[in-house]
């Protein structure tokens, strides 16, 4: 067998990233906790030239490479720059936090970035085993990212649970991967997708090994009944991480979805439809009323989110192009949000104080406006009310639904978003209708305060003005 | 001159301008700011009337520009009879609502001014909007703003209130929205209202939608049985609230009806025609019994709104009966053009009751019919205007309530003699409420000290309600302007909804 020297050229991003990874290692072992600006500036500088190089290589067709394993493609390139951005806008809301908590650590940033590497790969795998190694790559790193602050026994606990069901997760999805590989005799996508439309292959293998990889990214996702982790995660994780967890992995997740279902498993696309529906309505149903009993922002938070991944699903299970541009506006402006959700809660967090009850938010209006309309933008944006970017994820998504027939599901979700925008008006009637008992001045860095106000101003510009991102999208999955 | 997006982005600058200048100026500067915004908004929308075409029913000061193309989006303005009045409606409701909350207002002065300016910019984009999106945006998104004002300005229970005002009208819309995407998909990919106008329907699909729009525009009316909102949002609303709840609010969930469900399903519409008529004639009749007991003004004005809407959607909804009846749609465009005329007199009229109560709320703090008596001794001016308005609100001839109530109820004789008849009663039902507040409040012995130590109008609440009255009695006196500039647009309309769209 002939051995040809594979292009690196595609995959040049992962290889930069990797190799920073280890120099921040190397150099951080050498810093002192005064110097540890040092790392930050450095891990910053890794997103940003994994940000450069992944804009320089762009290529409008498909470029595969390391024998079809490896994909780089207009929608791989959006989704990491969007990783990057998250994890970036995630390092500077938390070094405040993590220096109160002394929790600043090149630990922190080294595996943040593994988690970014690991979402890279997910990104642009074409193989299942590729898929694989990104996923745990970026789970092996979250879960060490949970229990980061190891005295404190509730963080200990919810990483131990992230750990035991993410493994089952993966096992199941492995377990999945194995009988897809029995059944069409290939690990690479392009070559499962035109086993699978050649006809030729068992369809009751295919189907069970699609019920066992569906159950895999359902776990991934925090879909429901696979979304017990996610609160407890949620909420047990320290803010910092809990933003870093919010963000940039449902990208990759959804990331994982499209390349798994969408170009491996197209073919049977009538019998993962069925499936998403149910994980769909479930997870609105679900994350929207539950989310109303809790008294944690974290927790609601999580819940929340639970059902903001229905209403990614029920893009996806439209099965058209414009479904998938859908979700894919939809998973960046979630992101977007959450960034300015988790954001706001460190904003408001001291040295010795969390805010992450409800209660923490009263009064925010008169403590400071400006961070309080921002709060409230995102909010009604989570909500789904114009003039802010998440009608528009929202929009898209329903359209799609309704395109293809299924108005019912459409109908559906939009009864649940109303019970879903009662918690979020709740905050925002602590915010601006309660008396606030807590009148610390808000302190934190400069930078802090610009990107969060940077944050809420986009959600809002975006609402008023979405396509651009919108035409992105769909420009790269036309 | 793109004079429609003059007259909604001018207050919506404008406040945000007014919530910037907050820090760095006094709040009486912050007043005569938020005044002068609404007052040149006012100003800019005058144009609009005068050199508005009459002669036409197709839309004018239109103004087109793709926004989101990959979804066929456009910022697509235009007004015609039937939205202009009514964009005039609200930037003259709004001057009233920044002047009358001048005292009153001590707390967040800017942010108070800033939420009813960009309100309004909203309201006006409602009216304006000729593609649905943009109709759905701006209708959504003048919620937070009211939210807001009734969450921080509001009465003790102004929490609830506006989480059940905001949950309501949420819910109403959303099934509005998924009309839409699926309207879109049917007009070939397109969020044109006017096209949506144009479209062929099936029966079953019609029925549907005209359910979801239902939903939409009859909270926002608010009709009964989804009425229940309005009284709490309305009693816990401060008085510039209340105000723009009852003169604008209300009209666009009617301005829904004739914009949306009319032309767009014509059809399901003749065939529900009866559920609509059956709501419209409960509110009249049995909401005037609810506002009989009310021992809250504002809480009877609410309900009283409630049985004045009822007339608007009894007006658009005989049309079919009256066709039917006559196959002239001249008799049917009277009905119509009398509701129109009722939705601008009342808000008018209701705008300038609210007012009237907050004068009062002002200086004793309470609502309670129970706690006045008397006060036309010590408040001889301020009792004169609100007598006169109650008069208005009860129909009296010579003032604007009567104009449209007297067409509604002229046409509804050729629907049917007892839709006429329970339209009819409302003039009895309506004096008994009205008249039985104000002989409670206004007339009688002095009933407390507090009372006796109340104050008559300053200027500025005499030009307010000085103004109103004026309006009031021009509109009665006078409706031929209106009527003129709403003809063609009834006509095409009614042209255009008794054609089948199968």
């Amino acid at each position: 067998m002939a051995f040809e020297i594979p292009n690196f050229a595609p995959a040049l991003p992962e290889i930069f990233v990797f190799t920073m990874i280890c120099v921040v290692l190397i150099v951080d072992l050498f810093l002192t906790d005064k110097n540890r600006s040092i790392t930050y500036l450095l891990s910053q500088a890794t997103l940003l030239g994994a940000a450069i190089l992944s804009v320089a290589i762009q290529s409008s067709v498909p470029e595969y490479t390391f024998s079809g394993t490896f994909v780089n493609d207009g929608m791989g390139t959006v989704l990491k720059l969007f990783i990057y951005l998250s994890t970036a806008v995630v390092f500077i809301y938390s070094r405040d936090y993590l220096i109160e908590r002394g929790l600043y650590k090149g630990e922190f940033f080294v595996l943040a970035l593994f988690a970014v590497l690991g979402m890279m790969v997910m990104v642009s795998a074409n193989n299942l085993l590729t898929i694989y190694l990104g996923l745990e790559v970026l789970s092996l790193a979250m879960y060490a990212m949970v229990a980061l602050n190891r005295d404190s026994s509730v963080a200990s606990e919810a990483a131990m649970k992230y750990f035991v069901l993410g493994s089952i997760a993966s096992g199941m999805l492995l377990y999945g991967m194995s009988m897809l590989y029995g059944a069409t005799g290939s690990l690479d996508h392009t070559t499962i997708a035109s086993v699978i439309s050649e006809g030729s292959s068992d369809d009751i293998v295919l189907k069970f090994a699609l019920v066992f990889i569906v159950i895999g990214l359902a776990f991934k996702l925090g879909a429901v009944p696979f979304h017990m982790w996610v609160p407890d995660v949620y909420h047990g994780a320290p803010t910092a991480i809990t933003l870093f967890i919010s963000a940039a992995p449902k990208i990759a997740a959804f990331a994982m979805l499209m390349r798994l279902l969408v170009e491996g498993l197209g073919g049977l696309v009538e019998h993962w439809q069925d499936m998403l529906i149910i994980l769909a309505v479930l997870s609105i149903i679900i994350g929207n009323v539950i989310a109303i009993a809790q008294s944690n922002i974290k927790r609601m938070l999580a819940y929340s989110t639970i059902s903001h991944i229905g209403f990614l699903i029920l893009g996806v299970i439209a099965g058209t192009s414009d479904g998938y541009a859908a979700s894919m506006f939809y998973v960046i402006v979630y992101a977007l949000m959450s960034l300015a959700a988790f954001g706001m809660i460190m904003l408001l967090s001291r040295k010795g104080f969390e805010a992450d009850t409800l209660d923490d938010f009263k009064g925010l209006n008169q403590r400071s406006p400006w961070f309080a309309f921002m709060m409230l933008i995102t909010l009604f944006s989570m909500a789904g009310v114009p003039p802010t970017v998440g009608f528009y994820a929202k929009l898209a998504v329903l359209s799609a639904v309704v395109d293809i027939g299924l108005v019912w599901l459409a109908v559906l979700a939009v009864i649940f978003s109303v019970i879903g925008a009662f918690y979020y008006l709740r905050v925002i009637k602590f915010m601006y209708f309660d008396k606030a008992v807590d009148n610390t001045p808000i302190n934190s860095a400069y930078d802090m305060k610009v990107v969060m106000s940077a944050n809420g101003v986009i959600i809002l510009l975006l609402g008023i003005y979405p396509t651009g991102l919108i035409a992105l999208c769909t420009s790269v999955l036309a | 001159m793109p004079l429609l997006s003059l007259v909604i982005w001018l207050p919506i600058l404008g406040g945000l301008a007014v919530l910037a200048a907050s820090r760095h100026t006094t709040d009486a500067n912050i007043r005569w700011m938020a005044l002068a915004v609404s007052a040149v908004t006012f100003l800019v929308s005058l144009p609009l009337f005068f050199s508005f075409d009459s002669s036409t029913h197709e839309m004018q000061f239109v103004e087109m520009a793709a926004w989101i193309p990959t979804l066929n989006i456009n910022y697509h303005l235009g007004v015609d009879g039937i939205s202009m009045p009514l964009i005039l409606l609200t930037a003259f409701s709004t001057v009233f609502v920044v002047a009358a909350g001048w005292e009153v207002i001590k707390e967040r002065v800017a942010q108070y001014m800033a939420a009813f300016l960009i309100m309004e910019g909203m309201m006006i984009g409602v009216f304006a909007a000729l593609d649905s999106v943009l109709f759905y945006i701006f209708w959504e998104a003048m919620l937070i703003p009211m939210f807001i004002v009734i969450g921080i300005w509001g009465g003790p229970r102004r929490v609830y209130a506006t989480i059940k005002f905001f949950l309501y009208t949420f819910f109403g819309s959303v099934f509005l929205l998924i009309a839409l995407i699926y309207l879109y998909f049917q007009a070939d990919k397109s969020f044109a209202i006017l096209d949506f106008h144009a479209l062929k329907i099936g029966m079953e699909a019609q029925i549907l939608i005209f359910l979801a729009f239902l939903i939409a525009f009859a909270v926002k009316v608010p009709m009964w049985p989804v009425h229940t909102w309005l009284p709490d949002a309305h009693v816990e609303a401060p008085t510039g609230g209340s105000v723009i709840l009852a003169a604008i609010m209300l009209k666009l969930g009617a301005y829904g009806f004739v914009r949306f469900i009319m032309p767009i399903v014509p059809d399901a519409s003749f065939e529900l025609d009866w559920l609509i008529i059956l709501m419209s004639l409960v509110a009249i009749v049995y909401i005037a019994f609810v506002a009989l007991v009310q021992e809250d003004m504002k809480k009877l004005i609410a309900y009283s709104s409630i049985a004045h809407m009822g007339f608007v959607t009894l007006g658009f909804f005989m049309v079919f009966t009256i066709f039917e009846k006559t196959g002239s749609i001249q008799g049917a465009a009277l009905g119509v053009e009398g509701a129109l005329i009722q939705m601008v007199s009342h808000g008018f009229i209701s705008g300038a009751m609210f007012l009237c109560v907050g004068v009062m709320y002002d200086r004793m703090h309470s609502r309670n019919i129970s706690d006045y008596g008397g006060v036309t001794n010590t408040m001889p001016v301020f009792a004169a205007f609100m007598l006169f308005f109650a008069m208005a609100n009860a129909g009296l001839p010579g003032t604007s309530g009567f104009v449209g109530e007297f067409m509604v109820i002229l046409s509804a004789f050729q629907a049917n003699f007892w839709y006429a008849f329970l339209a009819a009663l409302t003039l009895i039902f309506g004096a008994a409420y009205t008249l039985w507040m104000i002989k409670r409040v206004l007339f009688g012995e002095i009933k407390n000290e507090k009372v006796a130590q109340l104050k008559d109008l300053n200027a500025r609440e005499a030009a307010i309600l000085g103004t109103l009255a004026a309006a009031v009695l021009i509109l009665g006196l006078w409706p031929a302007p209106l009527i003129d500039v709403m003809h063609a647009t009834v006509n095409n309309l009614l042209e255009h909804v008794v054609v089948s769209k199968l």
